[in-house]
């Protein structure tokens, strides 16, 4: 049942995505989604993007980056920059790639020194990492430095933002099951345990490491797009933070529950979008209050699985 | 060389309140192994004492220095027992995470409660400064690196010579023979945040007077600092974050004074990237075998 690539489940899979995408696209035209319920929907696209790459760092390999924000960063200036000279999908797409470019360089340089050791260090170092990353942004001519660039065309688009979000989710809940991520989750279970079956650890944490920060890239660059103007205070240890949020209130090592959180958040902020110091305060509490009373999460690492639902419901058939 | 003398001093005195500050972070993380995000929050927290109790009460600057640290010194027991105790066996990245909560409830509730727009410091001590050859010395550069030489002595004296500093060496050498000696352990970590949270408190008035303004969101960065200053010198290592805080004060002031302004932050992170490549157990940092 699950040989080739075509098998039932993942057509099913694809069935849910393409009525899930006409249902929104359709509710988009008929204006029951309108202008500004529309930007929530696409900040929870981006969000959904960003959560789940770092669930992948975090959750499935264990290794806490406080950077992801840097890496967002770099993919929303490269992205603004190239489309501001070519302004079409040629320019986004030729965006994309120099932003993971650079985004791996960068990745490789931070994880490589910090992974080989144990502890916080990569908290701290991936943190001032990207705000180093910051700074230098905010000191370059090409940036335009504090001001920000502005005027980037907005390619973003509905189709483009969906198919961003599968493909991040596809990347990761496939690499999750691939050799290498079975490698990370030994890494994030016991890593000293991982080491003496033959892992080599500190190789599957950098590859964990620069998947996540290539997506976040890909996040960055979208969101450039989306908002036609991006700022280098956009991308502080806040942004970090918010993305951390949404994987720790979800629950670390889940996609479902980073994406649903994602959504839960999104709503969350819409609400309280003019309430900022109240908004941070129950983002802080919610952290503190998570972590002591349920640590693994609202959904734990339980996921939606299709394949599952199916076999039941046939067990369910066949004792009828 | 006159100028360069001169950053030597100013240096020397931005080093000292960052050196306060990574001694919290650096008992901190000796005896439960835990960043204490919080920290730089508790330092805020000493800077808006020392406003409010000079501004509305009227304290001279020595009262608001130990209302400051007795106020920091509690916020930190205060933040150990409802948030990091119950973690205290819980995986490490759970605690940590914990710990950037707590700092964000710190943040934004004092921004909520004294807004988040920058606020003017009262003038606590005289800005009259002298000239000592080619440099100028002021007197509040002079208070800070006194007070801040008399509190690490002090701190030296409670580690060293008193029964609870032997405790606080124990927990940190190992929790469960301590606890065997007949040591408590609850106790002595909170005394712990508690002479780290007051030197932060002290800290924060002192940073108040030398900036003369402050801002809910003031402890982030020196915080980060001060946390690259502790690992500069070996986390856990007391000595250490002294000669780290020094350093990095040093650093910053001199990328001030000749390079540009712009990189003054940078400067720390570059610092910190380095040290971990190079000598990830910092200046005087025991290297600990991992037992298995």
């Amino acid at each position: 049942m699950t040989k080739g690539i075509l098998n039932k489940i993942n057509l099913m899979w694809v069935a849910i995505i393409v009525v899930l995408y006409l249902l929104l696209s359709y509710m988009m035209a008929a204006g029951i989604i309108n202008s500004y319920y529309k930007i929530t929907l696409f900040n929870m696209c981006i969000n959904i993007m960003l959560a789940v790459s770092l669930n992948l760092v975090i959750g499935i390999c264990g290794q806490f980056s406080l950077g992801h924000a840097g890496f967002m960063c770099i993919g929303a200036y490269s992205a603004g920059i190239i489309t501001k000279m070519m302004p079409n999908y040629a320019g986004l797409i030729l965006g994309i790639l120099v932003g993971f470019v650079i985004s791996t360089i960068a990745a490789l340089i931070v994880s490589i020194p910090t992974l080989r050791l144990k502890g916080d260090y990569l908290a701290i170092a991936t943190l001032g990492f990207s705000e180093i990353i910051r700074i230098l942004v905010q000191n370059m001519k090409i940036t335009n430095g504090a001001a920000g660039l502005s005027g980037i065309p907005a390619l973003t688009t509905w189709p483009l933002l969906m198919l961003g979000v599968v493909l991040t989710i596809v990347i990761c809940s496939n690499f999750t099951r691939s050799a290498p991520g079975r490698a990370c989750i030994a890494v994030r279970e016991d890593e000293i345990a991982a080491e003496a079956m033959g892992i080599n650890t500190t190789k599957y944490k950098v590859i964990a490491f620069v998947i996540g920060a290539l997506l976040a890239s890909a996040a960055g660059a979208l969101f450039a797009c989306n908002f036609y103007v991006i700022k280098p205070t956009q991308f502080t240890f806040n942004k970090s933070i918010d993305i951390l949020v949404m994987v720790v209130f979800g629950g670390m090592g889940s996609m479902t529950s980073s994406v649903l959180a994602a959504i839960a958040i999104g709503l969350l902020n819409m609400v309280l979008q003019n309430f900022t110091d109240a908004r941070m305060i129950i983002y802080g509490a919610i952290l503190v209050i998570m972590m002591i009373f349920k640590p693994q999460g609202l959904f734990g690492d339980r996921e939606i699985s299709l394949s599952k639902i199916v076999d039941k419901a046939k067990a369910k058939k066949e004792a009828n | 060389m006159s100028q360069f003398l001169q950053q030597i001093v100013n240096g020397l005195s931005l080093g000292s309140i960052y050196a306060l500050i990574a001694l919290g972070y650096t008992m901190v993380y000796g005896i439960i192994k835990l960043i204490n995000f919080a920290h730089g929050d508790v330092y805020m927290i000493g800077a808006y004492t020392a406003f409010i109790v000079t501004t509305y009460f009227g304290f001279s600057f020595f009262p608001a220095l130990i209302t400051c640290m007795v106020v920091c010194g509690l916020l930190g027991v205060l933040i150990e027992r409802i948030a990091y105790r119950p973690l205290r066996h819980s995986p490490r990245i759970t605690a940590l995470i914990t710990a950037i909560g707590v700092s964000y409830v710190i943040e934004y509730t004092t921004a909520y409660f004294m807004g988040s727009e920058k606020r003017t410091y009262p003038q606590l001590l005289s800005n009259a400064s002298f000239q000592l050859g080619p440099i100028k010395i002021s007197t509040q550069q002079i208070y800070i690196f006194l007070i801040t030489i008399v509190l690490m002595l002090l701190l030296q004296f409670i580690i060293q010579k008193t029964k609870m500093g032997r405790a606080m060496r124990a927990v940190s050498t190992d929790e469960n023979a301590a606890k065997l000696m007949g040591i408590n352990v609850d106790n002595t970590i909170s005394f712990t945040f508690l002479i780290g949270s007051a030197l932060a408190g002290a800290a924060g008035i002192l940073v108040g007077i030398y900036y003369n303004s402050i801002n809910p969101l003031m402890g982030m960065v020196p915080g980060l600092k001060a946390f690259v200053a502790a690992v500069f010198g070996g986390i856990g290592s007391i000595p250490g974050a002294m000669i780290g805080g020094l350093f990095i004060g040093m650093a910053e002031t001199m990328v001030i004074a000749y390079g540009s302004s712009l990189y003054r932050d940078a400067i720390v992170y570059a610092i910190l990237i380095i040290v971990l490549i190079v000598k990830p157990t910092g200046l005087l940092g025991k290297n600990e075998r991992e037992k298995v």
